[in-house]
């Protein structure tokens, strides 16, 4: 609901529709300044940091992807490294690529989702993906035709598209064939030509202005685009290891919010996701995907976040085409995994969800119990960001009428792709 | 003829079981067409007020706030069910039940006054009456078509109770407790995945709760036989339905802690 006075208004969303999990914004507008932004998160707690303590290092995957139904494969991934790194094993060769081909099905899935069923209504007025159907019914069954595929793989390789039983410390439980992957890729490659027209499709909404330098973060690869492995990177300078997240990024919690925010040590704010994996490893992107960035024009483009729509459909045919080169040149390991004595130790990894950069860390007894735990989710990192956003949108929400500034300030919001699931921390307040 | 007004809630929860509603990539638009969605927040900005033929449950109870949301979706509900380990059960987030709840917010959170929360998290089935659950962390999609077909036909979904164990040996899977003394829940867990974990040559880990008849006792007897330990035991039974009765009982001879 938007109140309008002479002078100032506050534009509130008690209920932020098309995001996974339960959030709020409320801003107050001053002449055409933004006065004061809250992006609430009003998710219930779910403490997984607290009962992972007493688990055995090995649940660590199992467990942690139930913080987000949407990215269960990136809490996997993540869980899984980070172990891995306090038990001293390595995942390569053909594991590795496996772990890759998962996260390709993830991405296209989780990109699909949000491009077309959450963010498309935004840049054409519509309510849903299903009002969009009956204007535009050839994108959003294609669309969806190109999710399945997506899905597909990450039920031919984990079992199932929502927290699969087949992924684990180490590896896999069974690793797939080789005919049950090249099955898939007649429908994979559908879905890369799919991803093409959308991202064309796209490309010819109207987006609205907005330039910022951020600091974008994000993993890099020697020679991948980047997914499971990398050093961390930003485009302000940091070049890290994912064993040294914690002295250059921290977590807080503010009091007049509901999440705890990350900030990077003696800066602020920064952005992790797809426009910061494009910013800092364009040069990584498959032929067809760098193509199609240079046809939207995406390098030009990453100042303004509402283009991330285009980001996330450049990555969707990046993972098509890296989906279908992992399987050509697959060949079914000897062992689905790599078996590790448990001992004790500490192990961090971060790997790329699909909204960004998703930090793990674990504490482990000589029997391998985990001691401590520590999950920083992509969208804690990117909620200051958001708040900025909408702050430096201000004379923008003030020349719309009521109606459409709401709908501005939402669309806003959902540039970043948030997962309110995902942010364990986030919590409903007690206002003092 | 009118279409079902149809609604999904979510309260504490990993969005994963209403997302199985939208990977029914090839039903989704008939499902769309078949019904009225009148309140789904993850995937339309369309909220309407009830009242609704049909509303969907996803979460368990976990604030104040919700105890009483509920008992208001209830009252403006003609049917409710609830879809998930979550709404059905309390979910993983219910081991805070059997757990020091101050303490565990003090290990998150800096200044946990700040939070307002209940010390359990409970089924929706402990606030209000449901006519119909719908086991698994997460659902099955097809056990979500044919329960919301059902219901629209006013007919009885079509969803045995029985245990995993079954749709496992008639798939003709080998057995993984048999053939490599793997730790299974597959004979006490409700079916509804397909057997999944056997197939993929790992024990079941019970995510979708309790069969009908679960008689827990008499696998771990087993189990135990075969050598697994009794920490091992206890977690196996304390995830994602911890809060399953016959689950709960049997961990509880199993907790090292008592």
């Amino acid at each position: 609901m938007t109140q309008p006075s002479e002078r100032s208004r506050t534009i509130s969303v008690e209920a932020l529709a098309r995001v996974e999990g339960e959030g709020a914004v409320t801003i107050r507008i001053e002449g055409d300044r933004v006065a004061d932004v809250e992006f609430r998160i009003v998710e219930p707690p779910r403490l997984f940091e607290s009962f992972l303590r007493g688990r055995a290092a090995d649940e660590a995957p199992d467990i942690t992807s139930r913080i987000c139904g949407i990215c269960p494969v990136a809490y996997q991934m993540s869980a899984c490294h980070a172990v891995e790194n306090a038990l001293g094993i390595d995942c390569g060769g053909e594991l590795h690529e496996l772990r890759r081909l998962l996260y390709c099905g993830e991405w296209i899935e989780s990109h699909l989702l949000h491009m077309v069923m959450l963010h498309a209504p935004d840049f054409l007025g519509a309510p849903d993906a299903i009002t969009l159907s009956e204007k535009h019914p050839e994108r959003i069954v294609g669309a969806l035709k190109a999710k399945k595929a997506g899905n597909s793989i990450v039920r031919t390789l984990g079992g199932r598209e929502i927290h699969p039983v087949n992924i684990r410390v180490g590896g896999f439980y069974r690793a797939p064939t080789k005919a049950e992957l090249t099955a898939l890729v007649p429908d994979l490659e559908a879905g890369r030509a799919e991803a093409e027209e959308l991202l064309d499709w796209c490309a010819g909404f109207d987006f609205p202005t907005l330039d910022r330098e951020p600091e974008y973060v994000a993993l890099r690869h020697p020679d991948e685009y980047p997914m499971n492995q990398g050093r961390i990177a930003s485009t302000k300078g940091i070049d890290i290891e994912a064993t040294e997240y914690e002295e250059h990024f921290v977590e807080e919690q503010v009091p007049y919010s509901t999440a705890l925010h990350s900030r990077a040590v003696g800066r602020g704010a920064y952005i992790c996701g797809p426009q910061a994996r494009v910013a800092l490893n364009a040069d990584r992107l498959s032929p067809l995907a760098s193509q199609a960035a240079a046809r939207v024009g995406l390098a030009q483009s990453l100042g303004n976040p509402y283009y991330s729509i285009l980001a996330r459909g450049v990555e969707v045919i990046y993972a098509f085409e890296e989906a279908i080169r992992i399987i050509e040149a697959y060949r079914r390991p000897d062992t689905p995994a790599i078996e590790a004595p448990p001992s004790a130790g500490r192990g961090m990894a971060a790997t790329e969800a699909p909204r960004g950069l998703l930090y793990h860390r674990y504490e482990l007894a000589p029997d391998a119990t985990i001691l401590e735990a520590k999950i920083v989710p992509p969208t804690s990192q990117n909620q200051r960001s958001i708040e900025d956003d909408l702050r430096n949108i201000g004379s923008a929400l003030a020349a719309l009428p009521e109606d459409d500034a709401q709908a501005r300030a939402e669309q806003t919001i959902r540039n970043y792709d948030p997962c309110i699931s995902c942010a364990t921390h986030f919590v409903s307040i007690v206002r003092k | 003829m009118t279409k079902l007004r149809l609604a999904v809630w979510k309260f504490a929860s990993c969005d994963g079981c209403q997302l199985s509603l939208l990977d029914c990539e090839d039903e989704l638009l008939q499902v769309a067409g078949a019904v009225d969605i009148v309140q789904f927040l993850e995937a339309t900005s369309r909220v309407e007020p009830g009242p609704y033929d049909l509303s969907i449950v996803e979460g368990s109870v976990t604030t104040p706030s919700d105890e009483a949301r509920i008992k208001e979706i209830r009252a403006s509900s003609k049917k409710l069910v609830t879809i998930g380990a979550c709404a059905t059960t309390g979910g993983i987030q219910a081991l805070r039940n059997f757990a020091d709840h101050a303490e565990m917010m003090r290990a998150v959170y800096a200044h946990p006054d700040y939070i307002k929360t209940l010390r359990t998290s409970t089924p929706i089935s402990a606030h209000v009456p449901v006519d119909f659950e719908l086991h698994g962390c997460p659902i099955d999609k097809g056990q979500l078509l044919e329960m919301i077909g059902a219901l629209l036909l006013d007919r009885k979904p079509q969803i045995r109770g029985h245990a995993t164990c079954m749709d496992c040996k008639a798939q003709g899977t080998v057995c993984v407790v048999v053939a490599h003394g793997t730790p299974c829940l597959g004979p006490v867990t409700h079916a509804g995945c397909g057997a999944l974990c056997p197939s993929h040559n790992r024990g079941c880990y019970g995510c979708f709760g309790p069969s009908d008849d679960a008689k827990p006792d008499a696998l771990v007897r087993d189990l135990l036989e075969r050598g697994t330990r009794r920490p091992e035991i206890y977690r196996l039974l304390s995830n994602f339905n911890v809060a399953a009765k016959p689950f709960r009982t049997e961990a509880e001879r199993h907790d090292a802690a008592k």
